[in-house]
């Protein structure tokens, strides 16, 4: 299809050489593709800018207010913790979620026999729906000294943890969870990308007698740098977005340590029940999307050159 | 769009979209002319045995009532889903809420006015007017039909009384037994003496149900002048006791994040000792949570000695939705009566509806409040006497204690913010020995006092 989208040379412009070059025929392909697009994503973005200046309760007809919801939801004593909370879980996320898969696909690529099955392994908990991972993970985490993970630590001599029992220790403990969900995709992606790093260069660095330490920092990490750089957005931009881990291990709980911004924006909407506050929550959302946008943004500009090297 | 296989996902997404579009559209008429309403039937994940009986009674009322189509939807009400479903559409023509979300919902317009057919019902002046206030605007419209009401008791395990060697048939009568009981089974049994809820805005509630019971207020004044009293010292004590039993104690286990559903599932598994909830709670526990009811124990809540010290009190209200025809208005009320009201007037329905639950192993005679007067209440319970399934003889310690004391509703001023607030709060006294109860409640104080204030 991408051939079909190629304009000729540009010699002379109208209807008739429009169609006859297949420009007809482009659009009509391009419709279904442009039209789900605009119904399913573009659509709701637009809407949900105008609700953010609205009040609604999405039943009685909606009210402008101008820009109230934003001045609402930033003078909400809760942001400014949810916005810590969300940074704190970031910065776990990528301490423990970042190098990890990184290290492991290093190496399961080292390993010559039974490929497959470590892949296999490693991509499991990706494959487990992500409500049954955390249902069974609560279960790990029950803060009885006769709970699973308790269990384990007592073998060891170490006392109970309190795990999500605990402001201190719940967000931590939601972490490791999030990591071991989602490293699996991750290592896949780095595995792939490792395949394709030219043997020469090990050779080549084995020959001026360097070991697997200086192989690795010295051609993998390179080689694999622009999908280092991707993954590291992708990472930041879903840990500020993240939501499933809070909303069913703790709630936001114990005492909002684990509620972040949209959790909060889900509070937003949903907690009271005689009709949400449908104007904060998407005011608070389009704040997050255009932060996001705009460290994206800055991110790629800053690292240009890096990744060009 | 470059491979086949995309091409060919986003052709069956937009079919399926089609196809949910056209499902979508509304569906007020049956083919063969009869009225079809959909009705809130049990708690998603209730044990078959229950939507048999369930179906029973659907069974029945569609022989009674041949015009009239009657489809069962899944239905537990909960803050947060229920917003969605509100806003969405997506709640069946009838359905329950709380008593406490009755006037807003009729202020914002989405309750069906269904006072012709309420006021056509022959008990339709036997109504507490209490309770029937809470589904009534400023003009005495009618929007909505008691379902029950209840007042918070203390629930507790017969079983775990007596491993801890305690007299389960001599329960609690103060706040210090609770405490010296739920010290006894947490030393001998090893599991939770005493357990609060805590999540989804139930910790708020429970909060405000033991700060009434020792004389505090959550609110004072009524409708623009509302002010936030959560820094009183009924409150205080009751987040003292539970700072208590929790650090000096360790009597209450070492999970601290339950809301409703979680909490009773504990319970009826043998990991709480004793737990305030509202006294009909039975019907649940034996129904989703499969408890034994050998060891099921209620006592009424204690109270402190101070004037103003009473129990909370809450209910459900049937309603129906805003979007109804004036011919599924006729049908909801008709239905509402039949499988919920009918039954406490009616000895030929009451019997009717004990003698199906009972032989499905469903609780009868759980204990509750009057939405009628209490004539024809006690009237009611006597019709069924034979049909009782609910151990009575362990849950009369409930109406014994509450002889005589003053049942109190719940705060009406933005309930469930408030109750969000305290979640926060009780959570930090759980989880934090070194919470400071005063500085948190005064913040909390401030900030549901502010969003009352915003309206």
């Amino acid at each position: 299809m991408s051939t079909l989208q190629r304009p000729a040379a540009p010699t002379r412009r109208s209807p008739v050489s429009w169609v006859r070059r297949g420009g007809l025929s482009t659009l009509l392909f391009m419709l279904p593709l442009l039209v789900i697009f605009g119904v399913f994503s573009w659509k709701p973005i637009v809407e949900a800018v105008v609700m953010s200046l609205q009040k609604t309760n999405l039943v009685s007809p909606a009210a402008f207010v101008g820009l109230d919801n934003y001045v609402r939801v930033l003078s909400d004593p809760q942001l400014g913790q949810a916005v810590l909370n969300t940074v704190y879980f970031a910065l776990l996320a990528l301490l423990f979620g970042y190098p990890v898969p990184l290290v492991v696909a290093v190496l399961m690529s080292e390993v010559k026999r039974m490929r497959g099955l470590y892949s296999a392994l490693a991509y499991l908990p990706v494959v487990v729906p992500p409500v049954v991972a955390v249902l069974l993970w609560k279960v790990f985490y029950n803060a009885d000294p006769n709970g699973p993970f308790n269990t384990v630590l007592s073998w060891v001599g170490i006392p109970p943890q309190p795990w999500l029992q605990s402001a201190a220790s719940a967000m931590p403990s939601l972490v490791l969870e999030a990591t071991w969900a989602g490293a699996g995709g991750t290592i896949i992606i780095y595995l792939a990308a490792l395949t394709a790093v030219n043997p020469d260069l090990y050779d080549a660095a084995e020959i001026d007698g360097a070991g697997i330490w200086k192989k690795v920092r010295h051609v993998t990490l390179p080689q694999l740098r622009p999908v280092l750089l991707i993954t590291f957005i992708l990472q930041i931009i879903g840990t500020a977005q993240v939501f499933l881990e809070p909303f069913l291990f703790t709630n936001g709980g114990p005492a909002n340590s684990t509620t972040t911004v949209l959790l909060l924006i889900y509070r937003y909407a949903f907690q009271n029940s005689l009709g949400g506050n449908y104007g904060a929550a998407t005011a608070l959302s389009v704040l997050l999307a255009v932060f996001l946008a705009g460290f994206s943004l800055l991110y790629f500009r800053l690292t240009r050159s890096w990744s060009s090297e | 769009m470059k491979s086949p296989s995309k091409a060919a996902a986003i052709v069956a997404v937009g079919l399926m979209s089609a196809g949910l579009l056209s499902a979508c559209t509304a569906d007020t008429a049956s083919d063969d002319g009869k009225v079809k309403i959909s009705v809130a039937s049990l708690i998603p994940g209730t044990e078959q045995a229950a939507f048999d009986a369930f179906d029973a009674r659907v069974a029945e009322f569609e022989e009674a009532n041949p015009d009239i189509d009657v489809e069962p939807v899944e239905y537990e009400w909960k803050a947060t889903t229920f917003t969605a479903q509100l806003a969405g559409g997506t709640l069946p023509d009838v359905f329950r809420i709380p008593l406490t979300d009755g006037r807003t919902l009729i202020a914002n317009g989405q309750l069906a006015d269904i006072t012709s057919q309420v006021e056509a019902l022959p008990y339709f002046d036997q109504f507490n007017p209490s309770v029937l206030e809470t589904a009534q605007d400023d003009a005495g419209s009618v929007f909505g039909i008691p379902r029950e009401a209840y007042a918070i008791g203390l629930h507790y395990n017969r079983q775990l009384f007596e491993e801890a060697g305690l007299d389960p048939d001599a329960p609690p009568t103060t706040w210090d037994e609770v405490r010296s009981a739920a010290k006894a089974i947490a030393e001998k049994t090893g599991q939770a003496g005493y357990m609060q809820m805590t999540q989804s805005n139930t910790g708020g509630w429970q909060t405000t149900a033991a700060t009434v019971s020792r004389g505090g207020r959550m609110q004072e004044g009524q409708g623009a002048d509302v002010t936030v009293t959560l820094d009183n010292e009924g409150t205080r004590e009751a987040l003292e006791f539970l700072k208590e039993l929790r650090w000096t104690d360790n009597s209450m286990g070492s999970n601290f994040l339950y809301d409703w559903g979680t909490i009773n599932q504990a319970f009826a598994a043998g990991q709480i000792g004793m737990y305030t909830s509202g006294s009909d709670i039975f019907t649940s526990l034996t129904r989703e949570n499969n408890l034994d009811p050998a060891i099921y124990g209620l006592t009424a809540i204690p109270i402190s000695d101070s004037p103003d010290a009473a129990i909370l009190g809450g209910g459900t209200l049937n309603v129906v939705s805003a979007k109804a025809t004036d011919e599924q208005k006729d049908a909801a009320v008709k239905w509402i009566d039949f499988y919920d009201v009918a039954k406490l007037v009616d000895e030929e329905a009451a019997v009717a509806d004990a003698k199906i639950l009972a032989e499905q192993d469903q609780a009868v005679g759980t204990p509750a409040l009057p939405i009628l007067d209490q004539e024809t209440f006690d009237a009611s319970r006597e019709w069924i006497a034979d049909y009782v399934n609910v151990p009575q003889d362990q849950v009369s310690y409930f109406a014994e204690g509450n002889e005589g004391r003053t049942i109190v509703g719940e705060p009406a001023a933005k309930t469930q913010e408030l109750y969000a607030a305290l979640d926060s709060v009780v959570q930090a006294v759980l989880t934090d020995e070194n919470a400071d109860i005063d500085a948190l409640l005064a913040r909390a104080d401030a900030d549901v006092q502010a969003l009352v204030d915003a309206g």
